[in-house]
């Protein structure tokens, strides 16, 4: 479950971030407020409080259920929800300072031979710019992981709330604990070894 | 600098980006104007339902005790984790090898594992095997998990900050005959402190916005948990949820401009060497960057 979470999120907030972070760098200054305000205020709430308000406000009292019917399947779509919007935002900041690592000569070139802006930034500069960010978009995704455990604070049965039924219900406090700890160190540490790896393989050379 | 990216707008890109605007706005205004009728529809505009926060009463007896609650446990989390945190970070550097590598493997290990499970371990730990009151428990339990998660962070900070001085300054110590418990004592620690101060502050953040799990998961009063009597009593979901995140938006958004400001300052002053952690720094270590030194490579940003 807090794998399918995980995965869900981060294509999720990848697309919706790499929009925002189109809309910081546009040209057009209300895209450029809109994505400034955006990150700044969905950044400094705590994800938890986004996740409960998407359960107690939207499901209960909007009566918005993402087109399921059952509470558990509602539930889940909340939670990636949640995670889409809280995520995406730094993913925005993640792919804007690659954007900024792009040599200016890039961006001056691709202007010179008559791109408009949007080809500028599809054709030179995001692809250049997503492979110096490979590094910081795996730490979102390690962040996005550990993060997946707050859904269980809207009864998603994810890892943290498994084991929170489990610690309740069984002797050995201290063995589930570790069992769990150490599932997560198993998730989180090879994505920050392949994307290590990705990072270095993929990176442009200057 | 992303100004780069275009051309200065000529007429018809001029024209060109009013009508984008104007598309964008009508876009936004029909968002704005969809969420209005819904909740127009459900009767949340009325009021009485937002009035419960003129009231001084809501404030004293709801809203004010539990940011008071969660600024405690931040605090008390930051205060305890320092220590263990300049601890940990100071042993990851030694030169003896049975200091070091336990010293790397705690710290990788608590960074690695989401602060929810160590907070509902704690809890039930101190449950089972400790005579903590009830009325105790959550508060010990936050602020248990959050100061072995961020004491792990700030061990990586600590170690940031000091490698991120000049070589030179270890050198010239040990050129004038200091030993190394002095070179660190008395030349690197005053200095990386100093370096230190914007990414700690925007650790804070970190630290306030965990705070909101303990509410949720093991019934510590804070903010967020406070929201819920409030909602309850005046019967108000969506404008008590609306009201914490506004009060948490504005928290945050103090420390975090706080910090920056710090970072210009210090970058600035001619004083010191020139070294600032700054607050990117700080997002990257926290998501947990595997093996390797944090460098101060800036521009960087995760969560």
């Amino acid at each position: 479950m807090t794998v399918k979470l995980t995965v869900l999120s981060a294509v999720g907030s990848l697309v919706w971030g790499t929009l925002l972070a189109g809309m910081r760098v546009s040209p057009v200054p209300l895209m450029r407020g809109f994505g400034t305000a955006y990150v700044n205020i969905v950044r400094n709430i705590p994800l938890t409080v986004i996740i409960v308000f998407n359960s107690l406000g939207l499901a209960d009292i909007f009566g918005v259920t993402l087109g399921a019917s059952d509470f558990k399947v509602q539930g889940f779509r909340l939670a990636v929800l949640g995670f889409i919007a809280y995520t995406s935002a730094f993913v925005c900041e993640a792919v804007r300072s690659g954007v900024n690592t792009v040599p200016l000569g890039q961006a001056e070139a691709a202007r010179a031979i008559g791109l408009s802006f949007s080809q500028t930034l599809r054709l030179v500069v995001l692809p250049q710019a997503f492979r110096s960010v490979i590094g910081p978009l795996a730490n979102v995704l390690i962040a996005l992981t550990k993060n997946t455990t707050v859904a269980a604070a809207i009864g998603v049965a994810e890892a943290a709330y498994l084991m929170k039924t489990m610690i309740e219900n069984e002797a050995q406090t201290l063995l589930i604990g570790a069992v769990f700890a150490f599932g997560f160190v198993v998730l989180t540490l090879p994505t920050g070894l392949i994307f290590g790896w990705l990072s270095k393989r993929l990176a442009v050379k200057r | 600098m992303t100004s780069v990216l275009y051309d200065a707008p000529g007429p018809r890109a001029k024209r060109r980006n009013v009508l984008l605007s104007v598309v964008f706005v009508a876009l936004l205004a029909l968002l704005v104007w969809w969420i209005w009728r819904t909740m127009d529809d459900k009767g949340q505009l009325k009021w009485s339902l937002w009035q419960p926060f003129t009231t001084s009463e809501a404030w004293t007896t709801y809203l004010l005790p539990g940011l008071g609650n969660t600024l405690k446990a931040a605090a008390l989390a930051m205060v305890i984790a320092l220590p263990l945190g300049a601890f940990f970070g100071i042993s990851r550097m030694s030169d003896h090898r049975w200091v070091r590598v336990p010293a790397g493997v705690v710290v990788e290990f608590f960074r690695s594992i989401p602060v929810l499970l160590l907070m509902l371990f704690a809890n039930e730990f101190y449950a089972r095997s400790t005579n903590v009151t009830t009325e105790d428990r959550p508060l010990y339990a936050v602020v248990t998990g959050l100061v072995l998660y961020n004491a792990s962070v700030l061990a990586e900070i600590v170690r940031a900050g000091i490698l991120a001085l000049p070589k030179g300054q270890t050198e010239a110590a040990y050129a004038i005959g200091l030993r190394k418990g002095q070179t660190m004592t008395s030349i690197l620690l005053p200095q990386a402190v100093t370096a230190m101060l914007p990414a700690i502050v925007s650790q804070l953040v970190v630290i306030v916005k965990d705070t909101a799990l303990g509410g949720v998961m093991i019934g510590y009063t804070e903010l967020l948990n406070a929201r819920s009597t409030f909602a309850a009593n005046y019967a108000d979901v969506i404008q008590s949820f609306i009201g914490v995140a506004v009060i948490f938006v504005v928290v945050n958004f103090l420390l975090t401009s706080f910090a920056s400001w710090l970072e210009r300052r210090l970058r600035r002053s001619k004083r010191s060497t020139g070294t600032v952690l700054g607050v990117e720094n700080v997002d990257d270590i926290n998501a947990g960057e595997v093996g390797g030194a944090p460098a101060a490579e800036g521009g960087k940003t995760a969560i």
